[in-house]
């Protein structure tokens, strides 16, 4: 095992929540690309990196999500991948000094393999780039997370243990009748054979599903490996009221489950979509009072 | 269970489902040609074989025995079908099932969703004008203008972008084109009680059932 995560082991290690409804409170507008702030809006991002460090996160994350040469194309930024990611990391090592640790964030392309919208040795290239990028500006982890695909996780992960950083590799497991699968039908039990063979060194899931849904998944995890687990579950699944998504899951209900992701046997525990600093805070909060199992 | 098509005048499809349903396009072709050899009619080879196999793989979809893979495969056998019996069709002034303009709404750049849906439709027997990803309200209404589509469908992955389905709706009204054109929109945020708030016309839950509302939407 890396030593990295020896040493944040045998946890549980509280991660950080979600990114893009924090850096809307900060004015980023609807359909702008969030990566890009990295360069142009800095000090905005470091607010919301810094809010999670404050809260009390131990681990965070990356305003890198997106920034890979497919997705930023879409924004006009395709060529600008290495400096966003640079930048990225930068901010994030700003805010977290020596209180937390950074793990960099690598997103999917949003291209399909099985329609020939992009192929292996594209998505080698496009990863790599993002995965030196950040790796040069010393962050401690690679995470890919919000894949769906192992097709292309494959490349990702290969590109992302090439600059031999520790790799956390988190699928979304929200697709099928029993919402155990991802959009590509892998379970659970496949993600983790697959996922081992190609050399993750911690998994887990993310997304599409609230603390709820992803208490059995985590079960179902551990029970078919001993590697550390990631678990950031969505606050709740959104409802539209007015036109604009609310998450009704508060942050002292999803807190209140916490011990129970734990003893699913969570490593790391943190929030997606829907999620804030707060509910970092009320996780440490419940933890602290006795929560711990 | 397939449809058990077909009546006794008419050519026999099984081989022709089976490959759809098996996601196999070489098979696909290869049944396509010999019914057509036989004296099969094109119209007939999408209404009672392409048809019926989509809907069936759409249904194993929504079952959960299906997944994206599976669809894309099936589709893709679908479409090279197409491209063999459109200019036949061509031919015999046969319409299509519906004509649907489809687009990701403005602001959002996602279109996995959208390209399943517009793979499923095509495979329903819709002519599909696919307008790629963060459509400007205008660029719908132009196209649905410029093509008689009866259909449009707009999709959004983002939470963010949902407002942007209401902009467009709002924009068809101010347009004056709001009755001509029947609106369906689908994404991950999306539920029913959003379609019913900003006035569209249906909501499909997943690709599979886009096909169903669109089906509806054009009366067949």
């Amino acid at each position: 095992m890396h030593a990295l995560l020896r040493d944040l082991l045998p946890g549980p290690v509280i991660t950080d929540g979600a990114w893009g409804t924090q850096l809307q409170a900060q004015g980023l507008a609807a359909g702008e690309c969030p990566d890009g702030w990295n360069l142009t809006q800095p000090a905005r991002v470091e607010t919301v990196a810094r809010a999670y460090v404050e809260a009390g996160s131990q681990v965070i994350l990356t305003n890198t999500f997106g920034a890979n040469r497919l997705r930023l194309a879409a924004h006009g930024l395709g060529n600008q991948a290495a400096g966003i990611n640079r930048a990225g990391a930068q901010i994030s090592r700003r805010a977290a000094g020596s209180r937390a640790r950074v793990f960099a964030s690598i997103g999917p392309t949003g291209k399909m393999l099985a329609l020939g919208e992009t192929n292996e040795a594209e998505l080698r290239e496009v990863f790599a780039e993002q995965a030196n990028a950040l790796a040069a500006e010393g962050v401690d982890a690679l995470l890919l997370e919000t894949f769906s695909d192992l097709g292309e996780i494959r490349p990702a992960l290969a590109a992302a243990k090439a600059t031999g950083l520790p790799v956390v590799v988190s699928l979304v497991f929200d697709s099928g009748p029993a919402r155990d699968r991802t959009m590509m039908g892998t379970t659970p039990e496949q993600a983790v054979a697959a996922l081992v063979e190609a050399g993750a060194d911690a998994l887990g899931a993310n997304c599409g599903r609230g603390i709820e849904g992803y208490i059995p998944i985590c079960r179902r995890l551990r029970a078919a490996t001993d590697r550390p687990l990631w678990i950031k579950p969505n606050a709740g699944l959104p409802e539209v009221v007015d036109g604009r998504a609310v998450y009704r899951t508060s942050p002292e209900q999803f807190a209140a489950r916490v011990p129970d992701l734990i003893a699913a046997g969570a490593t790391f525990v943190g929030g997606c979509c829907g999620s804030s600093p707060a509910f970092i805070a009320a996780m440490i909060r419940r933890l602290a009072s006795g929560g711990r199992k | 269970m397939l449809p058990s098509y077909p009546p006794d005048d008419m050519h026999d499809f099984s081989k022709l489902q089976e490959a759809v349903l098996a996601g196999n396009s070489a098979a696909a072709v290869a049944a396509a040609r010999q019914a057509l050899s036989e004296g099969a009619d094109p119209l007939d080879l999408v209404l009672h074989g392409i048809s019926p196999a989509m809907a069936e793989v759409g249904r194993l979809f929504e079952a959960g025995d299906y997944f994206v893979p599976e669809l894309l495969i099936s589709a893709r056998a679908t479409k090279e079908v197409f491209v063999l019996i459109r200019p036949l069709l061509a031919k015999q002034g046969a319409q299509p099932t519906g004509r649907v303009v489809l687009g990701t709404v403005q602001g959002d750049l996602h279109d996995i969703g959208k390209n399943l849906v517009a793979a499923l439709l095509e495979g329903g027997g819709f002519e599909v004008i696919d307008l790629g990803v963060s459509v400007s309200p205008e660029k719908f209404i132009a196209a649905v203008a410029d093509k008689k589509a009866q259909i449009v469908g707009l999709s959004a992955l983002l939470t963010t972008t949902l407002p942007a389905m209401k902009t467009t709706l709002d924009a068809f009204r101010s347009a004056g084109l709001r009755d001509r054109v029947k609106v369906m929109i689908g994404g991950a945020p999306v539920t029913q009680s959003f379609a019913d708030t900003i006035g569209a016309d249906g909501y499909g839950e997943n690709a599979a059932s886009a096909v169903q509302l669109a089906r509806r939407l054009v009366g067949v």
